[in-house]
């Protein structure tokens, strides 16, 4: 079994029926996720994409036995949506949406707390690419085509960045275990100490590639995992060398505003966690392949 | 979001924090009559622009009378100020406040700031006041104190007393300085602040508890249920083409080098800059036209891109996953059809269709040098100088 997801994971859709959620729900019901209905409230009782709508998360978990979900809701409904997930029992919960206030985000974290370690539900996200284990089941938004099936682990907060990490490792016949998108906001659902904890313990996973970002100490934190946690080789990179001091690069967590956040000082610390560091976005794949040449 | 200090005074104030007596003018008639109205005998004129280190740039001015509140007015509207931190260019003062004087006693920093380890609120308060954190962090660590709140329960009276005493704020002024802390606190929690700072919060001869000079920002993602905030959104004090860019829908910063940038994905397009970086050249600016790179966005980011003096090649590096590259081509193409580019372009695809998108641009009017790889679009912009 797969991190997180696996082939028979059930998989509802949050904003179903707008444009997004259908068009990202037809993606992923043809790369082959088990898409059992979803969630647009005022709309229950409908069928859409030939699958159950219902108006509540828990009519959607007590019908179908969903335990994971995907968000296509608007910024504003995000957080809302996402602690009917949690309250509902989904057990993992991916939020694509970007432009969530920091402040709900906060608020999400807090109510999560009155869950058990082992009832808590993973959110990953949000504005994210979402999760995919290759061959088995995508939940979220990646093209499925670039991800070959093996045995890497990736952790990206980028998108597209992790689109390249993917295509590169094809390039280079390396196929991928999982790879999770976590994000580029400050503060989100998983970290990645959270989800590389999950791959040291999957027996799917050999080795784990981590694609950062300037901006908070999430990536540092990681690599101190790793350090002291894991036997699994770690690969990282690092992008924004050269973004400049105090200024936003996109992703609203993307800001360097105190020590150990830069991309040098990130560098710096990781290789002494014993990361291996990608010395630059194009040869990512190339240094995952001479890291799992050596094992 | 930044707003000037004297909104953040303004809405501070709301919150039961005291401040001095002052008012905004736009002409330094208008600030003659200000400095009578507000009274006494000493003023300060200040030129307010989104920047900390006015005072060392000439923007901060003391007056003994309201004539010369009216010169000190007179020679700051209009004015560009350059300080440390707005970059060479500097920010165009528009906007004056006048405010009475200060007898002070003692200057002391308050700051609240997300703390994204603990995910919570963190208040940092210094004896030093007057002095950037940075500086207070590097030069005076010890006089630093910290008090997290939760945010569920937002800040208790005791951690706001806490940061009072430790403060060595007399006994007589706890109360006071408690409801400072708490009223900053509560703009932060209830405006989705990302940063409130009270630099300097003084104690003043008269023993009262003022701040002196204040700093707020505010979340961009919340704007949209915070109307009263977003009124205060003041674009002259940022820089024109981010402000273009911005009301496109585009995420873009401008730097300093010369190769333009256009690329989907706010990781890619840092990753690029790096890139180029290592190649031996300067990125003119970081630009995400969105993971999902549509013709529409990619037309703008021309235009955009185009209206940078200094740019003297560009860069296009689109990683097309469900947005296929035959369809990001054909945007490319629908650009460059409208907008006319004078200087070198390197264009990257990748991903999903990416023969398909190569061929289009191929058989295209468009001049352009065609890359495979982010290392060789990065060598080859370099090389095109």
């Amino acid at each position: 079994m797969s991190v997180i997801i696996h082939k028979d994971t059930k998989i509802i859709i949050q904003g179903f029926t707008g444009k997004m959620g259908t068009f990202h729900a037809e993606e992923m019901i043809k790369y082959g996720s088990n898409i059992v209905g979803g969630v647009t409230p005022g709309k229950g009782g409908q069928k859409h994409l030939n699958k159950p709508v219902f108006n509540t998360v828990k009519d959607a978990v007590k019908n179908t036995g969903a335990t994971a979900s995907i968000l296509f809701v608007p910024p504003a409904f995000a957080a809302d949506s996402a602690m009917e997930a949690a309250d509902a029992g989904i057990k993992t919960c991916v939020a694509i949406v970007d432009g969530i206030p920091s402040h709900d985000m906060i608020r999400i974290k807090r109510y999560m707390r009155r869950y058990s370690k082992t009832e808590k539900m993973t959110l990953v996200g949000p504005n994210c690419a979402g999760i995919i284990s290759p061959g088995k089941s995508m939940l979220g938004i990646m093209p499925g085509h670039i991800y070959k099936e093996g045995r890497v682990g990736i952790i990206s907060r980028s998108g597209t960045l992790g689109y390249e990490a993917a295509q590169q490792m094809k390039n280079l016949d390396i196929g991928i275990s999982t790879s999770v998108g976590i994000g580029g906001d400050p503060i989100n659902g998983s970290s990645f100490r959270d989800i590389i904890e999950k791959f040291e313990v999957d027996d799917e996973t050999d080795a784990v590639l981590m694609i950062g970002e300037i901006g908070g100490p999430q990536e540092v934190a990681a690599g101190e995992f790793a350090k002291e946690n894991m036997k699994k080789p770690v690969i990282g990179y690092i992008a924004g060398l050269t973004a400049p001091k105090g200024r936003v690069m996109g992703h609203a967590g993307a800001i360097v505003s105190a020590y150990g956040e830069s991309a040098i000082e990130k560098v710096e610390i990781l290789k002494d966690c014993g990361v291996t560091i990608s010395k630059n976005p194009s040869v990512m794949g190339d240094t995952v392949k001479s890291v799992l040449e050596k094992m | 979001m930044d707003i000037h200090e004297y909104q953040a005074k303004e809405i501070l104030s709301s919150f039961g924090v005291t401040i001095p007596r002052g008012g905004i003018v736009y002409s330094p008639e208008n600030a003659e009559n200000k400095a009578r109205e507000i009274g006494g005998s000493k003023w300060v004129v200040k030129a307010q622009i989104h920047s900390g280190a006015r005072g060392k740039a000439g923007g901060i001015i003391v007056c003994n009378s309201p004539l010369e509140v009216a010169q000190a007015t007179d020679k700051l509207l209009g004015k560009k100020l350059v300080t440390n931190q707005t970059g060479p260019e500097g920010k165009i003062v528009n906007r004056i406040y006048i405010e009475e004087a200060t007898d002070i006693e003692k200057e002391l920093y308050l700051g609240l700031v997300f703390d994204r380890s603990s995910e919570s609120i963190m208040v940092v308060a210094s004896t030093e006041g007057g002095m950037s954190v940075e500086e207070i962090a590097k030069e005076k660590p010890e006089t630093i104190i910290r008090s997290k709140i939760e945010v569920a329960v937002g800040i208790q009276s005791f951690q706001a007393r806490e940061l009072a005493f430790g403060l060595g704020i007399d006994s007589d002024l706890i109360a006071r300085a408690s409801d400072t802390i708490i009223g900053c606190a509560k703009a932060f929690s209830e405006l989705d602040a990302t940063m409130v700072e009270v630099n300097p919060l003084v104690i003043s001869k008269q023993k009262q508890i003022l701040a002196l000079d204040c700093k707020m920002s505010f979340d961009n993602n919340a704007m949209f249920r915070r109307n009263k905030v977003s009124e205060l959104r003041d674009k002259s004090q940022e820089d024109e083409k981010e402000v273009y860019a911005s009301d496109r829908g585009l995420n873009y910063v401008s730097l300093e080098g010369n190769i333009g940038n256009i690329i989907n994905g706010a990781g890619l397009a840092m990753a690029s800059m790096d890139m180029i970086k290592l190649a031996g050249g300067e990125p003119a600016n970081f630009l995400d036209v969105g993971g999902g790179a549509t013709p529409e966005k990619i037309v703008k980011a021309f235009r955009l891109i185009t209206m940078d003096k200094k740019v003297k090649v560009i860069l296009v590096n689109i990683f097309a996953g469900i947005n296929r590259c035959d369809w990001v081509a054909e945007g490319i193409v629908q650009a460059l059809e409208k907008i006319e580019v004078k200087v070198p372009l390197v264009i990257r695809l990748a991903g999903t269709n990416v023969e398909k998108g190569n061929k289009i641009l191929k058989d295209s009017k468009i001049n352009y040098i065609e890359a495979s790889t982010l290392e060789e679009a990065a060598n080859k912009a370099v090389a095109a100088l």
